[in-house]
């Protein structure tokens, strides 16, 4: 059709026939993110839940890593991330304090948010480097649980910050002013009354900064974890095994990669397991405090 | 000590603290700085950077990168192109045509797909993806360029996917009502007037996605094939900048040149994630959103 203009003008029926098209792909690629989730899943469970049992979960690696369970690596992977967030959250708690109560609007502002949105952006495998160059070899910590920590802290650091900046903004003002109000100093003021009130979201942040910990590999593979420690750690400064990492040795440098691959699904399987069941409590908790907030 | 005087020293404490990822960044950069710079020694920048050659355990040793980046260069590239479209697609159809109920469901799924650990996404590209690709296109090895891009993509979806829906989202009713009002269709609305609204959101997400791409190590570790070649094909293998840090590290004795060498990759490739982090947030500064239609 062409209108009085001169233009040439689609119908309105060619139009909404387009629309419906594209309204076909867009509903087509969120079915195809959904989709991979779900493919990834039905493979995993289906070839990894057979090896699943006691034995696997209680036991140490046996016959040169072909049989035996992974208790070493859970226990490692629950070291390292616990670790990880016993040096980033007192960190990250105190420079988010700083971002929402003490900071001022102005350069030094933007300069230390640019520090942390860099530090946010720093790929993993630099990360790695950095923790092998400072804590393993330079601090003399070797290849050991807390250098592995230390390095997984700083990757968590900006995640916490995050998290916790949000909770404590949405603490009300009116909170602040009714404690400052009463001639509480400005210190007792957050750490009575706006650290209480946000603390449920801070520690949703935390669980979160703990199950992305727990799945990380890069960072630990030069600085925390080794391929096989024949005993469980016993002091912070021990190698340890880790469930990523295991995954990636079985699955690529063993010498019966064909041999091992139900452990490595198996392994695969209470990795994303483990990080799936905190995440998950991570939600369920976000939703409470959501609902509650809603009231 | 008094009242007063506490209260200054914990505000000195908390804004010195505050200085703390500052610090650690520029821990990060000497660090890497100085560890990396004796490589030149060896050879010059020239040399390392577009060198053709890898073969840092030979003697004598070539500590050429250029294929190294060139491989990264490409799987961005290959990845962005499937997860660019993807993750915008998806998140129109969350902020704009998903209804409460199904939005509740995906949203959550979009949100569990960027938690999978790196490793179980890489595990899951060479034993399930390689096997097929090898299988329907014919080919020595399902382990490439195409494999690697397509297992990266799915990790920077939801990136790109959640930070374009807040984009969205942020565009303001009164705009989208006026689009409707003048008789635009709901789809016309979308690609005339919101996403040129949200326009800097968008390529922010996408920016953020491509970096994480990039610095992305355990996938194209274990995906990629590890050939240190320049690709001539999507079917090629490939080694990127993080495989061969990751590869190579335990075996490079502390000190040694090829220990060097690979701090000097790491270097690049944070300045190459660092460039793509100060562009967004040099985007997101500039085009601001703006809250209302004025």
């Amino acid at each position: 059709m062409i209108n009085s203009n001169g233009i040439k003008q689609k119908s309105l029926i060619q139009r909404k026939v387009t629309e419906q098209i594209f309204f076909i792909l867009f509903r087509l690629s969120a079915l195809i993110c959904a989709l991979a989730l779900g493919i990834l899943f039905y493979f995993l469970l289906q070839k990894g839940i057979s090896a699943i049992n006691w034995t696997f979960l209680s036991k140490p690696p046996m016959e040169a890593m072909t049989k035996g369970g992974i208790l070493p690596c859970i226990v490692g992977t629950l070291g390292l991330s616990l670790g990880s967030i016993l040096v980033s959250l007192p960190i990250g708690v105190i420079t988010a304090i700083y971002l929402t109560e003490y900071a001022k609007e102005g350069r030094i502002l933007t300069f230390v948010r640019l520090g942390i949105s860099n530090l946010a952006g720093v790929p993993s495998v630099v990360f790695g480097l950095f923790g092998l160059a400072l804590f393993c070899t330079l601090l003399k910590m070797g290849v050991s649980l807390a250098a592995g920590a230390l390095t997984l802290s700083l990757m968590n650091l900006p995640v916490i910050i995050g998290s916790t900046e949000e909770a404590l903004r949405s603490v009300p003002d009116s909170y602040r002013y009714a404690s400052l109000g009463i001639g509480a100093t400005k210190w007792q003021t957050i750490y009575r009354v706006v650290l209480p009130a946000a603390s449920p979201g801070i520690l949703t942040g935390t669980i979160l900064a703990i199950s992305r910990a727990a799945g990380e590999t890069a960072p630990i593979m030069f600085t925390g974890a080794v391929f096989f420690s024949p005993s469980m750690p016993s002091s912070i400064f021990d190698e340890v095994m880790a469930l990523p990492y295991h995954i990636y040795v079985l699955a690529t440098a063993g010498t019966n990669i064909e041999k091992t691959r139900s452990l490595q699904y198996g392994t695969a399987l209470v990795l994303i397991g483990l990080v799936f069941i905190i995440n998950l409590g991570a939600i369920i908790l976000r939703t409470r405090i959501r609902n509650k907030n809603g009231k | 000590m008094t009242r007063d005087e506490k209260e200054k020293k914990i505000r000195q404490f908390f804004i010195c603290m505050g200085f703390f990822c500052v610090f650690i960044m520029t821990m990060i950069v000497i660090f890497l700085f100085s560890q990396a710079l004796p490589v030149l020694h060896k050879l010059s920048l020239k040399d390392f950077l577009f060198g053709e050659f890898w073969y840092p355990t030979d003697d004598p040793a070539d500590f050429g990168i250029y294929p190294l980046i060139m491989g990264s260069f490409y799987v961005t590239l290959l990845s962005a192109c499937i997860s660019i479209p993807l993750g915008i697609m998806t998140a129109i159809y969350i902020a704009e045509i998903a209804d409460k109920r199904v939005r509740e469901i995906v949203k959550p799924i979009i949100e569990l797909l960027a938690s999978i650990p790196s490793v179980v996404i890489g595990f899951f590209g060479m034993v399930i993806v390689a096997p097929f690709l090898q299988s329907i296109f014919d080919m020595p090895s399902g382990l490439n360029l195409f494999n690697a891009a397509l297992m990266l993509a799915f990790m920077s979806v939801p990136t790109i996917s959640s930070l374009s829906e807040d984009a969205l989202r942020a565009v303001p009713d009164s705009l989208k009502e006026a689009s409707l009002g003048l008789g635009a269709t709901h789809f016309e609305t979308i690609i005339r007037v919101m996403i040129p609204s949200a326009l800097s959101g968008i390529s922010t997400s996408v920016i953020l996605g491509m970096s994480r791409a990039m610095g992305e190590t355990m996938v194209v570790l274990m995906v990629a094939g590890g050939a240190a070649i320049v690709p001539e094909s999507i079917f090629d293998p490939i080694r990127p900048l993080p495989a061969t840090i990751a590869s190579e590290m335990g075996e490079a004795p502390v000190g040694s040149d090829h220990y060097h060498a690979l701090f000097a990759i790491g270097l690049v490739l944070f300045i190459f994630t660092m460039l793509f982090n100060l562009m967004a947030a040099w985007i997101s500064a500039k085009f601001k959103q703006r809250d209302s239609g004025f």
